[in-house]
């Protein structure tokens, strides 16, 4: 396929390497993807300065949700601790704990919305309750896109034409996986405090 | 394409790289699907953007020839427009609302695909790994799917030229509540959200792109090849993909937002409105809101497109002067502070919407500021050619072109970027004047110098110089003749966006001109498809390229072989010893970076 034509960047410097490229590229993407959060962020705090603002309640399942993506971001570093050490069917559970947990958490963020939408606290309702819906749901979209990643990773790893011990594709994962964890601890207090 | 690969690629490409492992013997598994197809190579990827930029330049040159048409000839039918637009031109007219469509598509095209995706994308692309000293990109998957997403952005866009209510008719800028009514315009119905599917599409596009970019600028660079021995082109394209990868995903949450209030009946934007006698249940909107999220990635993109056009042109200035260039230092710096200052100027475009005029002032302040870097920059230009031994290549008459565009369209610059004087200037031909020719037909002129210099090392043929200079001289003497007029209208008052400006009194006197200016703009149009004819036939036919070295440069892409395969350099990778700019030093007409320091060499 096209892996065939794998031109490999590593190693031709001469300079001692700090971080692998694909690493660097995600944090960039970081930067990139929290550029987007500012914007909305920013946005809602514009249109909350204006007349018209109406305040709300985040669902309560919001918390559980909180707690399960806190669980999986433990879970998703000692996956990483076990492939380092080799420990590979450790890994492979814990791989696929994360995985669930990060299910779980798009789950319960779901049921969430569907009892604010049944309150009559719909997308369209307010304009409070239309950033709520979409910065939180592009937070999910996110958390779900690590998912995939992390069901891909985990399918990889019954694949019979390579092995693969390699802990880099699996650091980019967590540090992922990490920022995603982190950035809904920002958003989640942003929503608390200022709303 | 296919022709000229057999030169020295495969014969010297299956050396084996005892240190670096993984690269030998690629040459085997090419099929035509992964070469040029869903290739990995970056130059090829550069290709792709270059020839679908060109397509979609086609497509953008040719509306504005079609809009020009309806305002140098007000009263004439030209029928031949029906058979070819339909219903959008009974009779051989334009439709009114076609018209804006055409201006709409016009901006779009140009700013986002031709000199976003075609410039930096293609440039970015080929020379970074070329002039950096790598294989290829940091990730050449992630750049391979740019170009997919391009190409599928461009699809989304091409298609909605043909939606029966038409494309996007808002202007480029998509301005809310227009844009986000459907019954407020047909260009608002379908069209608008296809113009935004897509713009989605590119922001993605242009994200991997630049990720990659900077990755492989900070983490790939080749053993000595210090930030500081960075060619300045390397430098302009780190600038530009560190201010895409912070203002897209800006411009994404607008979109975002704006697709919400079209679709889903949200309210970010619109509040109190009333269409077609219908009151809109849509409260406590803010369109102004739009605006500032528009212009925070509005803004950086003139730079994204600007910085690019800046690089190579210092590139190609210095090294067909046969001079080193003037202030190295000071040409990164002046780069630095521009994609800094672009982040803090965005409300200028504001200044007439109701900002507030306290908060005005600093944006004029910050506006101006970005004077003094630019002018840095044209200094060192105009010093770096001062007293060289130029080489009149078509490359650096177009390079000399960007230098002169970028003053004359820099000056207008300072006029525009005073809050008073916009009160009057503003939605005027002067601002068209303005951004055409600095950002651009400049850029364009960059873009054009980097094809012209590059090519040899694109295709391993050259470009044919006669056509070069004939293309040159009508481009350059046209483009003034076009946008020169445009400032007297503008001072005049004359709006931008009008349909039809026989009916008023006040620019009646402006029929002539206007006339004037179309008729130089379709001249133009078709000079630049005698350029088209000569890139392709060049790829082809061209004189082919004999020597390595063709311009006697000191960048690393000239170390590599006439027709570089996938991996640029058949053996090692060389090691750079010195700055890019080794030009006219101890006698020698330059000395290229791989070269050792002598020992009997000066200063260094």
């Amino acid at each position: 396929m096209m892996a065939a034509l794998k031109i490999d960047n590593s190693g031709n410097t001469g300079r001692q390497r700090k971080m692998h490229p694909h690493k660097f590229t995600l944090w960039i993407g970081i930067g990139s993807i929290l550029m987007m959060f500012a914007g909305l962020t920013s946005a809602y705090i514009v249109k909350r300065n204006q007349a018209s603002w109406t305040s709300f309640e985040l669902p309560k399942v919001f918390w559980l949700a909180t707690g399960v993506i806190l669980v999986s971001s433990l879970t998703m570093f000692l996956a990483l601790r076990n492939i380092r050490q080799r420990q590979m069917a450790r890994y492979r559970i814990l791989l696929m704990t994360t995985m669930l947990l990060g299910i779980a958490f798009v789950l319960l963020q779901t049921f969430g919305f569907v009892q604010l939408w049944k309150n009559g606290q719909t997308l369209q309702s307010t304009v409070s309750y239309s950033f709520l819906y979409i910065i939180v749901g592009l937070h999910a979209l996110h958390v779900v896109g690590g998912v995939v990643a992390l069901v891909v990773m985990f399918l990889k790893i019954f694949s019979t034409r390579q092995r693969n011990y390699s802990a880099v594709p699996v650091e980019v994962m967590s540090t992922y996986w990490h920022f995603v964890d982190v950035l809904w601890i920002y958003l989640l207090l942003f929503l608390l405090m200022i709303k | 394409m296919s022709s000229v690969e057999n030169l020295t690629g495969h014969g010297t490409a299956v050396h084996i790289d005892t240190e670096h492992g993984h690269h030998e013997e690629h040459h085997h598994h090419e099929t035509f699907i992964t070469k040029y197809v869903f290739s990995q190579d970056h130059k090829m990827i550069a290709k792709q953007f270059l020839i679908t930029g060109m397509i979609w330049a086609i497509i953008g040159g040719l509306f504005s020839v079609l809009f020009r048409l309806q305002l140098g000839y007000p009263e004439e039918t030209f029928p031949w427009l029906e058979d070819l637009l339909g219903h959008w031109a009974k009779g051989g007219k334009l439709d009114p609302e076609f018209y804006y469509a055409l201006v709409t598509m016009h901006g779009t095209i140009l700013v986002f695909f031709v000199l976003t995706a075609g410039l930096s994308g293609t440039f970015s692309n080929f020379l970074i790994p070329l002039q950096v000293g790598a294989r290829d990109m940091a990730s050449p998957f992630l750049n391979m799917l740019s170009y997919w997403f391009f190409f599928l952005s461009s699809v989304i866009m091409f298609s909605s030229l043909f939606v029966q209510t038409g494309p996007a008719s808002g202007g480029w800028t998509i301005y809310p509540p227009l844009s986000a009514i459907g019954e407020a315009s047909s260009g608002s119905k379908i069209g608008m959200d296809l113009w935004l599917v897509s713009m989605a599409m590119f922001i993605v596009s242009a994200l991997l792109g630049g990720l990659n970019y900077i990755s492989t600028i900070l983490n790939l660079r080749t053993k000595g090849m210090s930030m500081t021995r960075l060619p300045l082109t390397i430098w302009a394209f780190f600038f530009t993909a560190v201010l895409g990868v912070l203002s897209f995903p800006v411009l994404l949450s607008g979109a975002i937002l704006l697709l919400f209030d079209r679709n889903l009946g949200t309210s970010f934007y619109l509040s109190d409105l009333v269409v077609n006698g219908k009151i809109l249940p849509n409260e406590g909107g803010s369109a102004i809101l739009f605006q500032h999220l528009f212009w925070f990635l509005g803004h950086p993109e003139v730079y994204i497109i600007l910085l690019p056009a800046m690089g190579m042109s210092s590139e190609i200035l210095s090294t067909n002067s046969r001079k080193p260039i003037f202030g190295y230092m000071a040409m990164v710096a002046s780069l630095f502070a521009i994609a800094i200052l672009a982040f803090l100027v965005w409300a200028h475009h504001m200044f007439v919407t109701g900002l507030n005029p306290m908060l005005g002032g600093f944006f004029v302040l910050l506006t101006l500021l970005i004077a003094v870097p630019s002018a840095i920059k044209v200094f060192n230009w105009l010093t770096t050619l001062w007293r060289g031994n130029i080489r009149f290549t078509p490359a650096m008459l177009f390079a000399i072109g960007f230098v002169s565009l970028f003053i004359s369209g820099g000056l207008t610059g300072i006029f525009l970027g005073n809050s008073a004087l916009d009160i009057h200037l503003h939605d005027t031909y002067f601002v068209i004047a303005h951004f055409h020719i600095v950002m651009g037909v400049a850029s364009f002129f960059g873009m054009f110098a980097g094809v012209y210099h590059w090519y040899p090392k694109m295709y391993g043929r050259y470009l044919n110089n006669t056509l070069g200079y004939i293309h040159f001289w009508i481009t350059i003497i046209g483009a003034y003749l076009i946008f020169w007029p445009m400032h007297y209208e503008g001072l005049a008052g004359m709006p931008r966006r009008y349909y039809d400006f026989s009916s008023w009194e006040s620019f009646k006197m402006f029929g002539g001109l206007n006339q004037f200016i179309s008729f130089v703009s379709i001249i133009v149009f078709l000079a630049q498809l005698l350029f088209v004819f000569n890139f392709f036939h060049s790829i082809w036919k061209g004189r082919k390229v004999t020597s390595t070295n063709p311009w006697g440069s000191n960048t690393l892409e000239w170390t590599t072989p006439v027709n570089p395969g996938h991996g640029n350099w058949p053996g090692e990778i060389p090691e750079v010893h010195r700055g890019a700019y080794d030009y006219g030093k101890d006698g020698k007409e330059f000395i290229p970076q791989d070269v050792p320091v002598g020992a009997d060499e000066s200063h260094h």
